[in-house]
């Protein structure tokens, strides 16, 4: 089935079987192996990818529900792989195995803008009151990311430390 | 995954045609490419309705109209329901991931499948996947299952938290039917209870497509949720509890409970509610409330754990509320 | 030329400590930590050879024979090439350090979900469907699947009697007289196990999910049937392991078959499903522990007998009681390990295997003496401390227990802590802290490494891993600082069998012992400068690319004329035989339990360690989060569920299985003991990456004891049983 993807702003189209998920295609179509398959079932968040810019498991959803979409992975998160918010992680040691890194890079660049439009969360003591970036609401807001080898402590003061400054002085962190 | 054709419905006639024809319909499709990948679903035909104009919410009757296509996100962040239904909101975010909430909707959220294990595995027996195969969970391993409402073929949960939020609510479930004729049902007529035919859980005829879900209008009181799970965050319900309640002086003026985790369908006793109307909440009333709503729960080895878990939140929920 | 070293003797010689670049021991990045964020570290299945085909496991729904009664049908499925149920295929991953092939054959299935075929077909799609397509009965009998179904055995060597226990604990002042239970648990690590192979009609060229390449080699190549000279394994980066990649696993025995006869590449790539499966799982446990003591806290008699399963054929069993050998000091002692004999999925090392499990269970039974007889939990395990190894009476190679619990009791301000519990209620949430010791054993694995060094930097390569762990950095860094490179300077190939054999990951032991190769290369290559320069390596000082012997400064630049290639290879020696080595910390928790629903929240956790010299506090630091966060989720959530009358995994996925998520985890806090470990080799470290989950959990639930008053013995604490505890206990 014919498919148009914008993936990180480069259009594509694709002929696709209908069973392809968003994901397998764009690991295996569009060899942009950045987004990671960790249980293929929307239950460890390693797949994490923006959508119009809002952040799905790519593994549990369809490719071709998503023509005319744009989608941004890990790879187009910057041109040069070193944002303030990558360049974070690598300082604080945001990650070990590196496997989940990539999705939850595209959680925490949504989970950023979520809190900017003033979404609350489970933990957030008032439905209507604005939203204060504390670790607490990060590691809610983060928890459909599972890291194994437990790097929350540093994800979390990567985000956190982007958050605060706006953005992490590229020579310092290099 | 079993191969399917798969239509992009640009309205609902079209959706309604591919649906007579034997389709499945995909919203967000977190649900059902999920058992499709197991093969636990294997419909041949898929009818994408995500990009139906389905996605408003709007006011109505003083109460609100929720389009079925509405993600969980949108509608926990909406400004009305945070204010007049935040119970509802509460409920939502209790539930899966922010991933998860961006692509799950109002529709698919009520049509979920339940999470028992034996219900995901093929080679073990399950009537609600095979009707007649019998229950592996029966004597197997119980945790996610239900204590009330089940039957000798089937002891599943219904695992959706916004459903109970709902139930609560008193929310009424709008159903475009093959014919083209819409009309509005409310959430306790629209699940049905295992019995012998576990396979079928709601009162959806074929072709039927839900298009909104309708909120009265608020009735004010005190709405909380609270739902206890095996861990902090991304983990379904071990037992949850919704209400909205009415207090004066420590007396229960109106109220309202819905329970997560315990339930073959998002469970409401308004026995239970109107058992305590009228009346001042002590350790007594809680008692008797806990006791009335379990009366008929079946408490098979593995679950009597949450026959406490009900009483315990439905003590702190009670004192809270008329403190 | 080679540097060999044997560890037969201590390294009083603190060379780290004296040299100029200013690197090891110091917060470096990884240096793959770039690719990482930017998505372009590629794992297992994540090249694309052409004519790449896709192979998808098929598992047994039941133990017995098996038939696949519609294989032909199944192969003849438009976009299927093959339905191989090859008798060569696997039971299950091999266990770590195997060597050779695990347990072979798919004829018959000896636990539920054992993988019998595999279906290989031109897209993953259809690979899927066609595995699902393929009918497998099986007809055989229902084997024994629960522990107390067969009778254990009680292997000889695993059964320790000195003293007098049993006098002893009839005769105690205090006794401590009772059984934990741990669940089974699995690794989980975040990349499924995962393959593709590659046959040239010569050479087999594997990239795999594995964290111990020579012995995966020999695995595979004995598991195919090919001299090991003629596979070669890739594994550049390693999505997490903890100990399920230690061995060859099924998905790369059956795509090396797949390919070899296909002769196309073939990827086959686990469903999470299987990852919980088909490769190896931490065996549930029943732990007896016994603690005889005087009234003030003084230990003299232990006793720690635990029961394990295990699938018939395998010969690993978690080493439960390993930890307890040494961590006290009591002259009556009786440990002892049995062994049931069950049709579950194999058990094998699951992070710090035995210590992660026996040290929690010893620990809350600490926690428990130390609440009967008053003494303060850190007193009671200082009061402990043994002078030598308690059964062989070696000495200790260096024993900082005592430090890592005073610095850690210090600033986690355990000082101000009340004796009773129940003190603090904030709301409904009760708060209390506990703590517990951490002990782990230490290992050296032989291994080799080289470095080239050319003008244009250095270039370091071994077939080790990084699974997480942090070789790429602290190889990085032992080879900038001996060689006087800024770290820029020095890049670090790893995962290619083709390079010299390193240790593999595991046991903690890849960054001493690798690490140690590393150093010895680099010390081959000083040597030569020297040489070169005319003076001892000793005088001989190498900072930023400058060589300075003596009075005479020379530019690196100007040596190289030409490569200098320098070879390490360390392997273990007598060190072992005259010392007792272990690595040594202590935990601290603080926890809050609601009273109403019984859920635990971590607040704050610390972790104090002695782990010998550190190499990369950054890179260490995180192995030690890794390892406290998995004692919380030991503590609180993890627990694979078996069915009762099959033993198959239910809860076999991450929505069932609950790893700890964000949320679950404050902010934890590390101290290293700046310790240097003589016997543990050139560089003074040891292992680092097990310590942490090791008695974690314990420090957890003995906070939940000190908030409640309720004893939990049954893990992991969920709240039904934390409920029933504080019942249990009257509250
Ligand atoms: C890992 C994980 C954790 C989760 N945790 C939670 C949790 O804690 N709490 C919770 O409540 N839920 C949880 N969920 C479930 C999640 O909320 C549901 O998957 C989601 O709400 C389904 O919505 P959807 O739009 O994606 O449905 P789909 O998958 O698209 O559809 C589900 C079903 O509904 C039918 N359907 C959908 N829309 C309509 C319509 N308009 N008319 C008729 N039929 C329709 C479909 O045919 C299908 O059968 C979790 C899910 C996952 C994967
Ligand atoms: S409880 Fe219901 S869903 Fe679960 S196995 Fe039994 S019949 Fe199937
Ligand atoms: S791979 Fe999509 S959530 Fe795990
Ligand atoms: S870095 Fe390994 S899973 Fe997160």
């Amino acid at each position: 089935m014919n498919t148009n993807l914008t993936v990180n702003g480069r259009p594509h189209a694709l002929d696709l079987d209908t069973r392809v998920t968003l994901l397998d295609a764009l690991r295996d179509q569009l060899k942009l192996t950045g987004s990671k398959k960790g249980c293929d079932h929307g239950q460890c968040g390693a797949c994490t990818v923006l959508v119009n810019g809002q952040r799905i498991n790519a593994c549990l959803s369809l490719a071709v529900m998503h023509d005319g979409d744009e989608i941004t992975t890990v790879e187009g998160l910057s041109s040069d792989g070193r944002s303030p918010l990558q360049a974070a992680f690598v300082r604080h040691d945001g990650m070990q195995c590196g496997y989940c890194t990539p999705g939850q890079l595209c959680s925490a660049t949504a989970v950023l803008d979520e809190i900017a439009r003033g979404w609350p969360s489970h933990v957030s003591a008032d439905l209507e009151g604005p939203v204060e970036l504390t670790r607490e609401e990060l590691a809610e807001r983060m928890s459909g990311n599972i890291c194994r080898c437990s790097c929350y402590p540093g994800i979390s003061k990567a985000i956190l430390s982007v958050a605060e400054d706006g953005t992490v002085h590229r020579e310092a962190a290099e | 995954m079993k191969p399917f054709d798969y239509t992009r419905a640009d309205d609902l006639q079209t959706a309604q045609r591919a649906l007579h024809e034997g389709g499945t319909v995909i919203a967000g499709g977190t649900n059902l490419i999920d058992l499709m990948k197991l093969e636990v679903m294997t419909p041949g035909a898929v009818v994408d309705i995500s990009r139906l104009d389905l996605n408003d919410i709007r006011d109505h009757d003083g109460g609100l109209y929720i389009g079925a296509m509405v993600t969980n996100s949108d509608l926990a962040a909406d400004l009305r329901v945070r204010r007049d239904y935040p119970v509802l909101s509460r409920a939502l975010l209790a539930g899966a991931s922010g991933q998860l909430r961006n692509k799950a909707t109002t529709g698919g959220n009520l049509l979920q499948r339940t999470r028992c294990p034996y219900f995901y595995d093929r080679d073990t027996s399950c009537n609600k996947r095979t009707p007649g195969s019998g229950c592996a969970a029966i004597g197997g391993e119980l945790r996610n299952h239900a204590i009330l409402g089940t039957s000798d073929d089937c002891v599943a949960l219904h695992p959706s938290d916004m459903a109970v939020a709902l139930r609560v609510l008193d929310a009424q479930v709008e159903i475009e039917s093959l014919d083209g004729t819409r009309h509005l049902r409310p959430l306790d007529d629209f699940y049905r209870l295992p019995g012998t035919t576990p396979h079928i859980e709601t009162s959806l005829e074929p072709g039927d497509i839900i298009t909104a879900v309708v909120l009265p209008k608020p009735t004010g009181g005190q709405q909380s949720y609270r739902k206890i799970r095996d861990r902090a965050s991304y983990a379904f319900a071990l037992v949850s509890i919704a209400s909205v309640i009415n207090a004066r002086d420590g007396k229960i003026e109106n109220i309202a409970l819905a329970f997560g985790g315990i339930g073959a369908r998002p469970w409401r006793d308004t026995r239970v509610e109107d058992m305590m109307r009228g009346q001042t909440v002590d350790d007594q009333l809680i008692q008797k409330a806990g006791d009335l709503l379990l009366s008929d729960a079946r408490l098979l080895e593995g679950l009597e754990f949450k026959a406490d878990l009900v009483h315990r939140l439905l003590s702190s929920t009670l004192t809270e509320a008329v403190q | 030329m080679t540097l060999d070293l044997k560890l037969d003797t201590p390294f009083e010689d603190h060379r780290a400590d004296q040299l100029p670049q200013g690197i090891l021991g110091h917060e470096q990045d990884r240096p793959d930590g770039w690719l990482k964020v930017a998505g372009r570290a590629t794992y297992a299945a994540e090249t694309d050879p052409d004519g790449l085909l896709h192979g998808v496991l098929v598992r047994a729904p039941a133990t017995g024979t098996v038939m696949l009664s519609n294989l032909a049908e199944v192969e003849a499925m438009p976009g299927v090439r093959k339905v191989m149920s090859h008798p060569k295929m696997i039971r299950n991953a091999a266990q770590g350090t195997a060597n050779k092939a695990p347990v072979q054959g798919v004829d018959h299935a000896d636990y539920v979900g054992q993988p019998i075929a595999l279906v290989v077909a031109e897209t993953f799609e259809t690979a899927t469907h066609a595995a699902h397509a393929l009918i497998v009965s099986v007809d055989g009998v229902v084997k024994p699947a629960t522990p107390d179904e067969v009778t254990p055995e009680q292997p000889d060597d695993k059964q320790t009697i000195l003293g007098d226990p049993d006098i002893t604990f009839a005769d105690a002042d205090v006794l401590i007289d009772e059984t934990y239970t741990t669940p089974a648990m699995v690794s989980a690590a975040m990349e499924p196990h995962a393959a593709t192979a590659d046959w040239d009609g010569d050479t087999l060229t594997l990239r795999g999910a594995l964290q111990m390449l020579k012995f995966n080699k020999n695995e595979l190549a004995d598991s195919v049937g090919l001299p090991s000279e003629k596979v070669r394994l890739l594994a550049p980066y390693v999505g997490g392991g903890f100990g399920s990649k230690l061995g060859i696993s099924a998905d790369c025995v059956a795509a090396a078959l797949a390919a070899m006869e296909l002769g196309q590449p073939v990827r086959v790539v686990q469903h999470r499903r299987q990852v919980f499966e088909v490769n190896t799982r931490r065996s549930e446990t029943r732990q007896h522990i016994r603690l005889a003591a005087s009234k003030d806290g003084k230990l003299v008699g232990l006793g720690h007998e635990a029961l394990v399963s295990q699938l018939p054929e395998e010969d690993f069993s978690e080493p439960v009681i390993q930890g307890s050998h040494f961590a006290y000091a009591a002259a009556n002692r009786k440990l002892g390990l049995e062994i049931a004999r069950i049709h579950r999925p194999a058990a094998g090392s699951v992070r710090a295997p035995g210590e992660s499990v026996g040290v929690t269970a010893f620990e809350i039974a600490m926690d428990e003496l130390a609440v009967a007889t008053g003494v303060d939990p850190v007193e009671l395990r200082l009061k402990n401390i043994p002078d030598k190894d308690p059964e062989s009476g070696k000495p200790f190679s260096s024993h900082r227990l005592e430090s890592a619990l005073k610095q850690g009791a210090e600033a986690f301000g355990w000082g101000s802590r009340p004796d009773k519990p129940r003190q603090h209620r904030d709301g409904e949430w009760w708060t209390g802290t506990g703590m517990s010791a951490a002990f782990r054993v230490n290992m050296v694995i032989e291994a080799e490494a080289r470095i080239v060094l050319s003008e244009s930097g250095a270039t370091v390569q071994s077939d080790m891993t990084d699974i997480g762990t942090g070789s790429y950095a602290i190889f990085q860094q032992i080879a900038a600082e001996l060689l006087g490179q800024p770290m820029d300077q020095v890049t670090v190939e790893l995962g290619d069998t083709r390079f010299p054999p390193g240790s593999g990951s595991g046991g903690s032991f890849g960054a001493a012992s690798t690490g140690t190769a590393v150093w010895l290369a680099a010390m081959e290559i000083r040597q030569q400068i020297a040489d070169r320069l005319g003076c001892a390596e000793g005088d001989l000082t190498l900072q930023d690319g400058i060589a300075t012997c003596g009075n005479t400064r020379t530019s690196l630049g100007d040596l190289l004329s030409d490569e200098i290639t320098g070879h390490g290879h360390v392997e273990p020696g007598d060190a072992f035989e005259k010392v007792r080595q272990a690595t040594f910390g202590a935990h601290f928790a603080e926890v809050a339990v609601s009273d109403v629903t019984g859920e635990v929240r971590v607040r704050r956790m610390l972790g104090s360690f002695a782990c010998g010299r550190i190499l990369n506090p950054r890179t260490a630091r995180s192995q030690c989060h890794g390892g406290m966060t998995w004692g919380i989720g030991m503590a609180l959530t993890e627990e694979l569920t078996h069915d009762r009358r099959d033993g198959h995994i239910v809860n076999r996925d991450l929505a069932g299985y609950h790893v700890p998520v964000n949320a679950d985890v404050p902010d934890l806090e590390v101290l290293f003991v700046d310790e240097r470990d003589d016997w543990a080799g050139p560089m003074q470290a040891k292992g680092i990456g097990e310590l942490g989950i090791c008695g974690a959990g314990a420090a957890i639930i003995n906070a939940i004891h000190h908030a409640t008053g309720a004893r939990i013995r049954d893990l992991p604490a969920t709240p039904d049983k934390v409920i029933a505890a504080m019942t249990k206990a009257g509250y």
